[in-house]
């Protein structure tokens, strides 16, 4: 058997979901028996069978990418419940098994994909692809490249209508139906508390269902972003996330700020004292580049 | 011996992977060790505290890179990305040699992120050293590669493992990372003799020596480095250097990690057996 046959063989056994008992399936996908497939490539020994030893890759592939997926997803878990969240799980990987040589992106097809199959998110499926999105930009936002930032002063000089500011990569602007920063940070509470005593399961897992039971959908425009190495999330009125959002796409200053205003309630007078508010706080937090090129971002 | 082309002519002794857990204490406290080991993969980003992490630790320490994901057994190319971002990251932490595993685990560009087993085929051997070649030359760094654990053996196997190991370095003219915890379980999984294999390895290609615990279970016994190294596998260790000579050593620790000072000393037992190998080879 040549190299790639042999490894395509073994790669579609290892990737196969497993049974409800987390053993490996007696029958691979086209109805074959899985023993009689091992039995192929696999030599048997004194202690295990070919599909036995199979078996113990076909779990490890398993139990390694959900581990890692759960570490990446505590806050879909508690939307979804811990069997749903297995599903999902199973269900993507089966899908979109990992095409990264990181397990950092594994979760870098979910938003996607869960829109595609909204069902295998129940009746919870808008809370949680706020969280998804909210999750994917935390994990971006905490090792994504960081520019030499702009100052204030650098601002000062400038022409409005000619100034094109660069957000830094690492920030991340959503819009979302649901306050799902709030419900993250409290399910982080209650993971840290986990850690400090193994009997706060059951605890756990009853406030994670009231969190989730008591959130409602209310609007929130959010900037995830990233000060001394560690990763925030910045609520932003719509006019902010409008202004962001347009300078991101690359418009100059006074063009991203004309449709901010748009049906905005703020009154014509106080909105250059917003504007420059939010504009010193941006700064402060070094959220402008210098770089002219910026990488893609939510 | 410890001193080679593999390890870029370099006298490192005895190491410990560098771990999320113990960062705090490492930048605080400033441990004296001789070196430490860094995952790759963890470190090929963007930015952020991971690297900022790595950066002050290179102000005090050095570090070699050890990867998980090359593939080298794999039979489709080098992934382009992989091979820029390992680059930049070699080029930042100027690492002496680098270092891999002698195994697959991707095809038609999907990952299985598992350390999967070779088949000792001459085919797989040839397919392995020109990856190891390519991927070497583009890092323009010495390359040592790992023997894995392993739970399967295949038909289609035409060699021993030392044999297809001895095989592959020979033919991209590369090292060896050899991890004596790993010769122990697969002795021990596939019923053969490991002084057997230290015995017939090219030891003048050894650049590194890991060691390690492991988890045993009725049937087979897993890789799990969770464990204190255990007596038969030190054996293995005094075999190693006795053929290697004073090679640099490393302790993996991966999982249920105690803390620093335990995981450090743990590795220094090591000096025992550096100890004994120099005062026999005085007599």
């Amino acid at each position: 058997m040549k190299l790639l046959n042999l490894q395509r063989r073994m790669a579609r056994a290892v990737m196969t979901p497993l049974t409800p008992s987390e053993r490996m399936r007696p029958a691979a996908a086209n109805g074959r028996s899985m023993r009689a497939v091992a039995a192929e490539f696999i030599k048997p020994n004194d202690r295990l069978t070919s599909f036995e030893r199979l078996e113990i890759y076909n779990r490890q592939y398993w139990f390694r990418i959900l581990s890692s997926f759960a570490e990446d997803f505590p806050g879909l878990r508690a939307v979804l419940g811990d069997k749903r969240f297995d599903a999902v799980a199973k269900a993507y990987f089966t899908a979109y098994p990992s095409r990264s040589f990181t397990m950092r992106n594994l979760g870098s097809k979910l938003e996607s994909w869960l829109r595609k199959h909204p069902s295998l998110a129940g009746s919870r499926k808008n809370l949680a692809l706020d969280m998804v999105r909210l999750e994917w930009a935390d994990i971006n936002a905490f090792d994504g490249k960081a520019e030499p930032a702009l100052k204030p002063e650098d601002l000062a000089a400038a022409d409005a209508s000619k100034l094109r500011l660069r957000l830094q990569p690492y920030i991340h602007l959503l819009d979302l139906r649901y306050p799902v920063d709030d419900l993250l940070l409290e399910v982080r509470d209650t993971e840290d508390a986990e850690v400090a005593s193994n009997a706060f399961d059951e605890h756990r897992r009853r406030k994670r269902v009231r969190a989730v039971a008591r959130l409602k959908p209310s609007e929130i425009f959010l900037a995830v972003h990233r000060l001394d190495f560690s990763v925030y999330f910045r609520r932003l009125e719509r006019e902010e996330f409008v202004i962001l959002s347009e300078l991101h796409k690359g418009k100059t200053l006074s063009r991203a700020i004309e449709p901010a205003f748009r049906g905005s309630s703020i009154e014509m007078e106080e909105r250059p004292s917003h504007v420059q508010r939010w504009f010193h706080a941006w700064a402060a937090l070094g959220w402008f580049s210098k770089q002219e090129k910026n990488s893609s971002r939510s | 011996m410890p001193a080679n082309q593999f390890n870029n002519f370099t006298n490192y002794g005895i190491g410990i992977g560098l771990r999320a857990t113990h960062y705090n204490h490492i930048l605080t406290r400033k441990p004296v060790v001789d070196w430490f080991e860094i995952i790759s993969e963890n470190f090929m980003i963007d930015g952020g505290r991971p690297l900022h992490i790595l950066d002050q630790i290179m102000e005090q320490y050095r570090v070699v890179q050890h990867g998980v994901s090359m593939y080298f057994g794999s039979a489709e190319r080098a992934n382009p990305e992989h091979m820029r971002r390992l680059k930049e990251l070699v080029k930042r932490t100027k690492t002496p040699w680098v270092t891999d595993h002698l195994c697959w685990g991707s095809v038609d560009g999907r990952y299985t992120h598992d350390l999967l087993p070779m088949p000792y085929t001459f085919e797989a051997a040839k397919i392995t050293a020109q990856k190891i070649r390519e991927v070497r030359d583009f890092l323009e760094v010495p390359i040592a590669v790992e023997n894995v654990s392993s739970y399967a053996e295949f038909h289609v196997s035409e060699m021993t493992e030392w044999e297809f190991l001895t095989e592959v370095v020979e033919d991209a003219d590369c090292g060896i990372l050899l991890d004596v915890n790993n010769i122990y379980v697969s002795s021990q999984n596939h019923s053969f003799n490991p002084h057997t294999y230290i015995a017939e390895i090219p030891a003048e290609r050894v650049a590194q020596i890991h060691i390690a615990g492991h988890s045993k279970y009725r049937k087979y016994i897993l890789d799990t480095h969770d464990h204190p190294v255990i007596d038969p596998v030190w054996k293995l260790y005094a075999d190693a250097i006795h053929r290697a000579g004073h090679t640099a050593t490393l302790l993996e620790w991966d999982d249920r990690i105690p803390s620093f000072d335990e995981v450090h000393d743990e590795a220094l037992k090591a000096n025992i057996f550096l100890a004994a190998e120099s005062l026999a080879t005085a007599v």
